[in-house]
This record gives structure tokens, C-alpha cells and sequence, in this order.
């Protein structure tokens, strides 16, 4: 080989992206097993081939995270897969959840170079790939941790805290997660449904964190239990992070809402996912699955509702969403996957009235049709009821999933401040307005990504670093070479209370 | 959080039967009955197949470490739970305290009314306003005289205690409102009333105290799940508009309350919840024929 690898052109690489394997559609409507089986080995190495290496990289710049995307394709090619593994997870924690549910098209795959001529490479596939082959084979990067004496407490066990703890953790802190729920999880046992995130996977990512040291403590309701004044001044923790989550669902405030029949996404996957309701009466939570499904909204949760209520038995599940296809927040995988199982989407359309069979329960949604006006500030253009356009879709079971509000808890039981929308209020290093302090993912932004919600995580544990007095301990899993320059026993002179020594190798 | 002693989930220390569907559970959680204040619930889950139910806190003793409940064994999982909580067994999840604790304000005189399942969450409140203060006007009310319970709790933190039975065996004949009409008559001057129970009882109370402009407090018992306003299930409709009791609540001004509403959606998983009752009832049928 010459010196300088020979650059690979868009001529050269495989055309076609190489397809997951999925479950039939039909036969995977009625169950609950994972819908996308995929990558084999030989198809996450012809996939691998794909990426053209540019100098660019505009993927890793697209990634919250910012993980070497090339690297660890390269490393695929090399057929160093525990080396791929180390590259994703030196930034990305959880691969084989990120995998599944990042929303790539916007991210990575939507600036990979290969993109403008052909279809993008499948960069979410590859990295699920590597971190199922970690689960299967048991690998964990549990670094050397140097304990120091500081206390770190999370809130919360969702992506956000799941994030933070597995940094703090590393930095040597004592790492103790608060969960309200039973089981640990957060959005990704309770929401994200089995069939596009198996719960032995978010299990798996969850022992890795307890391999790290970081305890979880559930059936703890943070604000009511404790206040996170008393995490901060007598439970001895030195820093907090409060990844709470939104989750406060919303409605329209339409007549009818409080017929039978009518809930949120949040209760219906709830319901069906972490009590499984599904398995009725082997588990005991009650859940009256509908015929006839209305879902509002077209985001990730209402792809998931309309999903769940497919596997659940309904006849017809219809979509209603008050733009249209192209402004539908959901991943483009989820929307083409629910399309395949038998979901009607009713494009721009909004309801006005959910219709009373007599009984209290639904019989029909009344809805208006829409057309898309004049951008509004998010830049989407705003939808406008066309009048005398009023016509009824007939359902039994009516799911909102058009968001959530911010959880009050938290805001109810500290002096913590709250922007204008309830959410808490925090600087750019995700500080609050309590010193030691520090918030991130959907609790201050609003409903968001898994994916942003695990960058906000790892944001702010920089921040509660830097807030300890803690060496950023980021970069010491990298190969990067210590030292000599500028540094002292290997350490940066620029760094200052570190909390471990690096000897040069 | 696993209580003190080793093991999973939340040991029961104490069982006590008031009749043959009321029972008592004290629970072992030192920082729940440390952080607990009246008016608040915790969610249980019994065992690991479960579903999550919330259960007024009835008490809690701060020096022992542990919290009450009471418990009606009316559907599947609290007569599972009225078979199968011993002391010593343990309940696979315990969260709480949930919900906005009652305000105990400047109330000088006070009607604590609970009916039924309502009987035990009343304490705390009745309580509470004794040690605030308060001249505390009890009103129990039960279907017959053996099913009363607690009744010396109760005398021990009311100035007065009205008992009321269905059928006069024990106190007064007639439902609670009879035993508010009387109390009222009695004295002019009662400016708080709390009342917990049925919620038929709760609408009830709300009409008898509503025409002498009694500020009256219901504590609201809907559907839930997480208890964390999560899921939205527990959705109750005011006069000011839409509420979730779990975090919004779970006390509410009484005259502004849609009783009907909250009648109806209490009724939304009725035909499961009776296929997995007579489920129930089934196995244990064919477990007694085995014995």
C-alpha cells in the first residue's frame, strides 16, 4: 500500500444504501417483537464501505454528541469492532439506543457527504449494529476510576440523567440516580415501545452504568420525598442535576375531552409498555384497547401510539395531523414503518369536537380541514381551517399526543427559578439559580430527542466538573498521546485540579 | 428507596382488619413518614405484575418510621392485596408522598367529614387542625355499627365526633349531610369543611355546605398511573378548567368541582377491571376447592 490510503469517489462505493432486515409488515402489526432486526455482519460491512472518508466530516458536526463518525466506520472496515465500539462510546453512552431512536435523517445522515449524490450512509444502523454486537458480547468500557470525595445526585433516569451520571461517574464522583417510577428508564422504558426499542437493550445500557459504580434508586419521588434543597444542603451532595424530563401532556381544550376513551400517548404507552397492559390479565393494569384509534399528532409519540394500537388489536387507526407529511416531526422510519403496517394518515386536518356515543364514551371525532398558510416563527407554515370543510371520523379510543407541558413538581417544591413557560430556567452551562445546581433535556427546553436530551446530560456534567473543580476528564479515554508538551507528569499545565495522573505511555 | 431493613421493596410491619373488606397496612419508610403531611398519597404497586394504585396516606408516625393505609379490598389487586399483605411480606413499590399537602390555614372552626374509604384519610386533617388550633367537628360515616373503626383515634383530635350509620346502629341514622345538617345547625359559625370519601358522598357534602357559603375541600381519588402528572390520566374538570389531581391536587375547592364528570371517568376500565375480579374470584375458588 502507498503511503497515502487511495481516496475513495462516489464511483466507487457500493450505490445502493444496504436495507435493515425488518419483520413483515402484516405479521409484525400483531406483535411486539422489534420491527427492525438490523444489520448482519456482512451488511454492516458493505455499509461501512459507503462512506467516502471526506476530510469534511460534516456527520460529526451534525451529531449532538459529536461522535468520530468516520473513525468508527473506518475501524468497521478494519474489522476491529471492539474498536469501533471504544470510538462511539468514548462519546456516546448508549449506542444501540441511539441507534434505534435519534432522528438521523436530521442529524448525521442528513449532512453525510454521500447524501448529496445518493442516499446518505446509514450511519444510525451501523452504530446500533456495533453497540447490539457490545450487548451480545458483553463489552463495557469500565475505565480506571480515581474516586474523589464528591456526591453527585441525578434526577431523574431518563436519557439526560443517564448521560450525566455515566460522566460523573467516570470523573470518580459517588453517582446516586432518583427515579419515581419502579423501574429505571425514564422515556425509554415507559415511552419508546418494545418494538422500536426492546427494554432488554435500555436494561443492558443501564448495567453498563451500574458497572461504572452509579446507583439507582427507584420508587423516589424527588419534591416530595426530598427537595433538592435538602440534596443540596443536608444529603451531602455536592452537585445536582435534574433531568426530569417534560412530560405534563397537553390537550386541545376541545368539548368532549373528558369522554371515556380519550387519553394521552403518554397513558396509552404507559399503560402498555411499562405495566404491560398488553399482557393482560397475566399483569393486571387495565387498558380498554380501542377499534376504531384516533391518534392527534405526528411526532415520534404518535407514530408509537398509532403502533402500539395496531399491536393492541384495533381494526383502524387513523393519523390526524393539522399540517402535512412534510412538516411531521416524526423520523422518517417511524412514519414509513406505520404506513406499511395499515395506519391511515389524514393529512391536514384538525379536530374541533371529540362526539359522545350516549354512554360517555367516544363515537366520532369531528374535524375541520386545513391548509398551510403563511410561515410561522418556527418556520413551518401555519395551518388555516378552511371553513365549511367540518366533517367526522369515527373512532372509539382518541390519543393526544400533541406534546407536553412542563412537569409542575420540581417548580412546586423549590425555590428553583422557572422561565415564563414553567420550564427551569438555566444559563448556558445549564446552572440554575441554585449554586451546584444544574438542569438539562426536556424539563428546559420542552419536548425534544433522546439524543438531545444525553447531549444536555453530558453538557452539564462539563459544567458540574468545572463547578467541582474537577479535572474535564473527557478526553483521557482518547489514544491521544500525553504529554510532553506543555505538560507536567503528563497533565496539561493548563488544567487545574485534576483528580488523576495520566503516565505517558 | 429500599426501606432500612435489608431485602427488596417496602416491609409491612402491622395488619390490622376492620371488618371483611376494610384492612390496614402500616408500611416501613422512614423517609416517606418523615416527609408525608395530610392530604397526601402514595402509589403502591403489591407485587411485580401489578398495576399502581393510589392510596391516601391515613397516617404516618415519624418516630416509628412508617405510614398507614387503609385499604377497601374492592376490585383484583386490593383484595389480592387484603389475601396476601402479611407483616413481613413486603409491597414491590412505595412512592410518595404525592400531591399538594392540604393547607391548614386559619380555620377556627372545621367539619371533617369522611365516609367509607374516606374515614381514614380524614385523620391526618382532623389533626392537623387540632394541633393548629382548631375547634375539630368529626363526621364518620359507616353503612352499619360493625364496620366502625377508629372512632377513638378520631375522639382523641375532635372537640365533637358525629357518627352517622345507614341503618342508626351506631350514632345518628342517615349519610354524612345529615350529620353537616345537624353540625351546622348546631354551630353557625363553622367557616372550613374537608370531606373525603365516595365521590357520590363528596358531591353530596359540597350541596349541604354550598348554600351557607362554607368553604369546603374535597380530596379526589381518579384513575392513575405514574402519580407524577405524567400521564394525564387523573384529569378532573373545575369550573376553572382542567386539573390533574396528582400534582394539581388532590385537594380542590369542593363548589367548583364536576362530580359528574369525575363519576363517569372513574368508570373507564370498568369491564376490565371486572373481567380481572372475576378472574379473581375463579382462582380462588379452585385454589379453596385444592385446599
Amino acid at each position: 500500500m502507498t503511503a497515502q490510503k487511495k481516496k475513495k469517489t462516489i464511483r466507487m462505493i457500493p450505490q445502493a444504501r444496504t436495507p435493515a432486515h425488518e419483520q413483515e409488515p402484516l405479521e409484525r402489526a400483531r406483535n411486539f417483537l422489534e420491527v427492525n432486526l438490523g444489520y448482519h455482519v456482512e451488511d454492516a460491512l458493505l455499509e461501512a464501505e459507503r462512506c467516502l472518508m471526506c476530510p469534511d466530516q460534516p456527520c460529526v458536526r451534525g451529531c449532538p454528541v459529536n461522535i468520530a463518525i468516520p473513525d468508527f466506520i473506518a475501524r468497521i472496515t478494519e474489522k476491529n469492532f471492539r474498536g469501533a465500539y471504544d470510538v462511539i462510546t468514548s462519546t456516546n453512552l448508549l449506542p444501540a439506543v441511539c441507534g434505534r431512536v435519534c432522528p438521523q435523517e436530521n442529524q448525521c445522515e442528513g449532512v453525510c457527504t454521500v447524501g448529496d449524490t445518493l442516499e446518505p450512509v446509514a450511519i444510525g444502523r451501523l452504530e446500533r449494529w456495533v453497540g447490539d454486537l457490545a450487548i451480545k458480547e458483553g463489552w463495557s468500557n469500565v475505565p480506571y476510576i480515581e474516586k474523589n470525595h464528591f456526591r453527585v445526585g441525578i434526577v431523574g433516569s431518563g436519557p439526560a440523567g443517564m448521560a450525566c451520571a455515566a460522566d460523573m461517574a467516570k470523573a470518580g464522583c459517588e453517582v446516586v440516580v432518583y427515579e419515581a417510577f419502579h423501574e429505571a428508564g425514564g422515556v425509554l422504558k415507559y415511552g419508546i415501545p418494545d418494538f422500536r426499542l426492546p427494554n432488554t437493550v435500555v436494561d443492558a445500557e443501564i448495567a453498563k452504568l451500574a458497572d461504572l459504580g452509579v446507583r439507582f434508586e427507584c420508587n423516589t419521588l424527588v419534591g416530595r420525598l426530598f427537595t433538592i434543597e435538602q440534596m443540596v444542603e443536608e444529603m451531602g451532595f455536592h452537585a445536582v442535576f435534574i433531568g426530569t424530563g417534560a412530560g405534563y401532556p397537553s390537550f386541545m381544550g376541545i368539548p368532549g375531552e373528558s369522554l371515556n376513551g380519550v387519553l394521552s400517548a403518554n397513558e396509552l404507552l404507559t399503560r402498555c409498555n411499562l405495566m404491560h397492559a398488553r399482557d393482560f390479565p397475566n399483569f393486571d393494569t387495565p387498558l380498554q384497547p380501542g377499534r376504531r384509534v384516533a391518534v392527534i399528532g405526528a411526532g415520534n409519540t404518535a407514530m408509537d401510539a398509532l403502533r402500539v394500537s395496531l399491536r393492541l388489536g384495533a381494526e383502524s387507526v387513523s393519523c390526524l395531523y393539522r399540517r402535512s407529511r412534510a412538516e411531521a416531526p416524526a423520523r422518517a422510519e417511524e412514519i414509513h414503518h406505520a404506513g406499511e403496517e395499515g395506519v391511515q394518515f389524514h393529512w391536514l386536518v384538525s379536530p374541533v369536537e371529540i362526539l359522545d356515543d350516549g354512554h360517555r364514551n367516544v363515537r366520532a371525532v369531528r374535524c375541520v380541514r386545513m391548509t398551510l398558510g403563511e410561515p410561522d416563527e418556527s418556520g413551518r407554515r401555519r395551518p388555516v381551517p378552511e371553513p365549511g370543510s367540518e366533517f367526522e371520523i369515527e373512532a372509539d379510543m382518541v390519543v393526544y399526543a400533541i406534546g407536553t407541558n412542563a412537569n409542575p413538581i420540581i417548580g412546586q417544591t423549590s425555590k428553583l427559578k422557572l422561565n415564563k413557560r414553567g420550564y427551569i430556567a438555566t444559563d448556558d452551562d445549564l446552572a440554575t439559580s441554585i449554586p451546584g445546581v444544574f438542569a438539562g433535556g426536556d424539563i428546559v427546553t420542552g419536548a425534544a430527542t433522546v439524543i438531545e436530551a444525553m447531549g444536555a446530560g453530558r453538557r452539564a456534567a462539563r459544567s458540574i466538573k468545572a463547578f467541582l473543580g474537577l479535572r474535564d476528564t473527557d478526553f483521557v479515554y482518547q489514544d491521544k498521546q500525553a504529554g510532553p508538551e506543555d505538560s507536567l507528569f503528563g497533565i496539561e499545565r493548563a488544567e487545574h485540579g485534576y483528580v488523576r495522573v495520566r503516565l505517558p505511555r | 428507596m429500599n426501606s432500612s431493613t435489608e431485602g427488596p421493596g417496602f416491609e409491612v410491619v402491622a395488619r390490622q382488619d376492620f371488618s371483611d373488606v376494610t384492612f390496614l397496612l402500616e408500611v416501613r419508610h422512614p423517609l416517606l413518614a418523615k416527609a408525608a403531611r395530610p392530604g397526601q398519597f402514595v402509589i403502591v404497586m403489591s407485587h411485580e405484575h401489578g398495576e399502581r394504585i393510589p392510596l391516601t396516606i391515613a397516617d404516618f408516625d415519624r418516630d416509628k418510621g412508617t405510614i398507614t393505609l387503609v385499604i377497601q379490598a374492592v376490585g383484583k389487586t386490593t383484595r389480592e392485596m387484603q389475601q396476601d399483605c402479611r407483616v413481613g411480606s413486603r409491597l414491590t413499590a412505595l412512592v410518595g408522598p404525592m400531591g399538594i399537602p392540604s393547607h391548614i390555614g386559619q380555620a377556627r372552626k372545621v367539619l371533617c367529614v369522611g365516609g367509607g374509604l374516606g374515614v381514614a384519610p380524614v385523620y391526618p386533617q382532623a389533626r392537623a387542625y387540632k394541633e393548629s388550633g382548631a375547634y375539630v367537628i368529626g363526621i364518620l360515616g359507616f353503612r352499619t355499627r360493625d364496620l366502625v373503626f377508629w372512632e377513638d383515634k378520631f375522639r382523641a383530635c375532635c372537640d365533637e365526633l358525629i357518627l352517622c350509620t345507614d341503618d342508626g346502629s351506631a350514632g345518628i341514622k342517615g349519610l354524612v349531610t345529615e350529620g353537616i345538617r345537624q353540625a351546622i345547625l348546631a354551630h353557625p359559625d363553622i367557616d372550613e369543611c374537608v370531606a373525603i370519601g365516595p365521590p357520590v358522598m363528596m358531591k353530596g357534602c359540597a350541596e349541604a355546605t354550598r348554600p351557607h357559603k362554607i368553604h369546603t375541600i374535597v380530596s379526589l381519588n381518579p384513575v392513575m398511573v405514574d402519580g407524577t402528572g405524567m400521564c394525564g390520566g387523573c384529569r378532573v374538570k373545575l369550573t376553572s378548567g382542567v386539573k390533574f389531581a396528582c400534582v394539581d391536587g388532590p385537594d380542590f375547592d369542593a363548589h367548583t368541582v364536576d362530580f359528574d364528570d369525575l363519576m363517569f371517568r372513574l368508570q373507564r376500565y370498568k369491564a376490565t377491571e371486572r373481567e380481572a375480579s372475576d378472574r379473581f374470584n375463579e382462582s380462588c375458588r379452585l385454589r379453596s376447592q385444592v385446599q
